[in-house]
């Protein structure tokens, strides 16, 4: 059964169109990502699902309910976590805890079985101020608020912004970890390689949906043949060269290659080496690859501003 | 590239009480050279950056910036370095060309200089039929692009960049490293913060901090080789949490 459904949604701020027409829907116990960069919309998406801002136009469903009239149902329900640190940074780890636990009428005894894993973390800290935690502790404290009252849905607003590669993978273990519990969990990134994470995503870009569907599908729906180069020269000179090439249809640095793709369907990397080595570049290598998110993603991206 | 260094230092430390933020930390920066400057949240990257760009005095262990002490010519590198983060402060309501000329104004150019170099640079951009245009009705490749320019305008010999990418879809994300290969072909030095690992392979060499020190140092496949890893990604985690840690 759906637990979110989302039909023709959309919302302008003033001649900002945040949120043109979309529509998916969530299901029990999934864990959904919206994967986009700033200013796709995923932050206004969830807002709207979780009652803070109403949609201009469009079905919205949470849990059964409608976000713009039983709002209290919602909000009672749901767990929320927004991009900025929200929690009280005056009262301790214990107090912020306890004052989100009585809100909703719960304790934090009644709730230990939920947030044991996460909780036993800041413990240590439990009299410590919010204010004088570091970026990965406030991060565990705000998601502890957020489970407090046992929520049947989570949401999770770019948890992993600007958090070094280590703690992002760390965290994650964490929302995994909460899927044991019943718990339906969307949560935002802009981190391209999150998406593999999750059950299913919806590939965001300037208030639109690119794609709808397993991380595996979205990686494997690559429409060309994809090629990775490197040699010795290196990157800019190789893209500078290939920008010239009269059959490249895209190219675009990945770590430490080039991914290629060539306006002709036939396998490419013979003619590729010949035009490089008499373009003077040396230790040409070149391999046909599976395409991943990112790759994806650009490509989609070209075609919307077709 | 060669070898003159651009930065120097000889452990470098910045203590809060008996906190090392910055604990004894040795390396260099060559001309030309993209110079990644990476670690985990925390390690004390912030701290760093601001001694380099003269913002903080450090405690203890020398270093020069451009050729400038880090102790007692901070007015000096501040003004022979460019530097852009993420958050960019330029202005939504100037233009895009009002923005580059009040920006390198008040690094000390010459109206003439302004002029011809803002001309120039907007030119090099492709965004001279839109540079009348206010900033904050240009998408944001374009703010970024400027922010960058603004950076550089006054010619510095390094600039730094603090997590300029962040957030940035992955199409701009890539034009934007295409014009610090650029910057860094015509000779500017540019030191870059990231939590992106792919970017970590675009530099020449990289640093990783690990509390308050420099726990990995070379070029990306020196430590892919060095920590037998097949990425960057992984070189970060055997750096942060010891060489036998495991992500259940």
């Amino acid at each position: 059964m759906a637990v979110i459904k989302v039909n023709n949604l959309s919302k302008n701020y003033g001649e900002v169109e945040a949120l043109k027409g979309i529509a998916f829907e969530v299901e029990q116990n999934e864990i959904f990502g919206l994967i986009g960069p700033d200013g796709a919309g995923k932050s206004t998406l969830i807002r709207i699902l979780n009652s803070l801002i109403l949609a201009d136009k469009g079905e919205v469903s949470v849990m059964g309910k409608d976000p713009n009239k039983q709002y209290q149902y919602i909000r009672n329900n749901i767990g929320y976590m927004p991009g900025r640190f929200s929690l009280y940074e005056d009262l301790s780890v214990k107090e912020n805890l306890e004052f989100f636990a009585t809100i909703f009428g719960t304790t934090i005894k009644k709730s230990y079985n939920l947030i044991k894993d996460i909780y036993q973390q800041i413990e240590p800290f439990n009299d410590r101020k919010a204010g004088a935690l570091s970026g990965g502790m406030k991060q565990k404290l705000a998601l502890c608020a957020a489970l407090i009252h046992y929520p049947k849905v989570l949401f999770l607003d770019e948890p992993t912004t600007g958090v070094d590669p280590v703690s992002r993978k760390e965290f994650w273990q964490i929302i995994k970890g909460l899927h044991q519990h019943n718990i339906t969990i969307v949560v935002s990134t802009p981190y391209m390689d999150e998406a593999d994470l999750c059950d299913r995503v919806a590939l965001m870009n300037e208030g639109e949906i690119l794609r709808i569907d397993t991380p595996k599908n979205v990686a494997n729906s690559f429409d060309k043949p994809l090629y990775a180069l490197e040699a010795k020269e290196g990157n800019y000179k190789l893209i500078k060269t290939l920008r010239a090439y009269p059959f490249l249809e895209s190219v675009f640095p990945f770590g430490e290659k080039l991914h290629y793709t060539d306006q002709r369907d036939l396998d490419v990397t013979q003619a590729l080496i010949e035009h490089l080595e008499a373009e003077g570049f040396n230790d040409i290598n070149i391999s046909k690859i599976a395409s991943n998110t990112e790759d994806v993603f650009i490509r989609l991206m070209n075609n919307q501003k077709q | 590239m060669n070898s003159e260094k651009i930065i120097e230092t000889t452990k470098l430390t910045k203590a809060f009480g008996s906190f090392k933020a910055v604990n004894e930390i040795t390396f260099d920066v060559k001309k030309g050279e993209i110079f990644g400057f990476l670690g985990a949240n925390g390690a004390g990257k912030s701290t760093a950056m601001k001694m380099l760009t003269g913002l903080l005095s450090p405690t203890s262990g020398e270093a020069t910036v451009a050729g400038f002490d880090v102790f007692t010519q901070q007015e000096k590198i501040k003004k022979n370095i460019g530097y852009m983060s993420q958050k960019f402060s330029l202005y939504d309501d100037l233009s895009l060309l009002e923005n580059i000329k009040f920006f390198g104004g008040i690094y000390g150019l010459s109206k003439e200089q302004l002029n011809e170099r803002g001309t120039a640079m907007i030119e090099r951009l492709g965004l001279s039929d839109v540079s009348h245009k206010l900033l904050k009705e240009v998408p944001l490749g374009w703010k970024q692009k400027i922010a960058f320019s603004v950076a550089t305008l006054h010619q510095p010999k390094i600039v730094f960049l603090d997590e300029p990418t962040g957030g940035v879809d992955p199409i701009t994300r890539r034009q934007f490293w295409e014009m610090i290969y650029e910057a860094a072909d015509n000779g500017t030095t540019v030191f870059v913060t990231t939590h992106y690992m792919d970017e970590a392979e675009y530099c020449n060499r990289i640093s990783m901090m690990v509390d308050g020190r420099i726990a990995g140092y070379g070029s990306p496949k020196e430590l892919k080789a060095d920590f037998k890893s097949d990425n960057m990604d992984e070189v970060f985690v055997k750096i942060a949490r010891g060489e036998n840690y495991k992500i259940q």
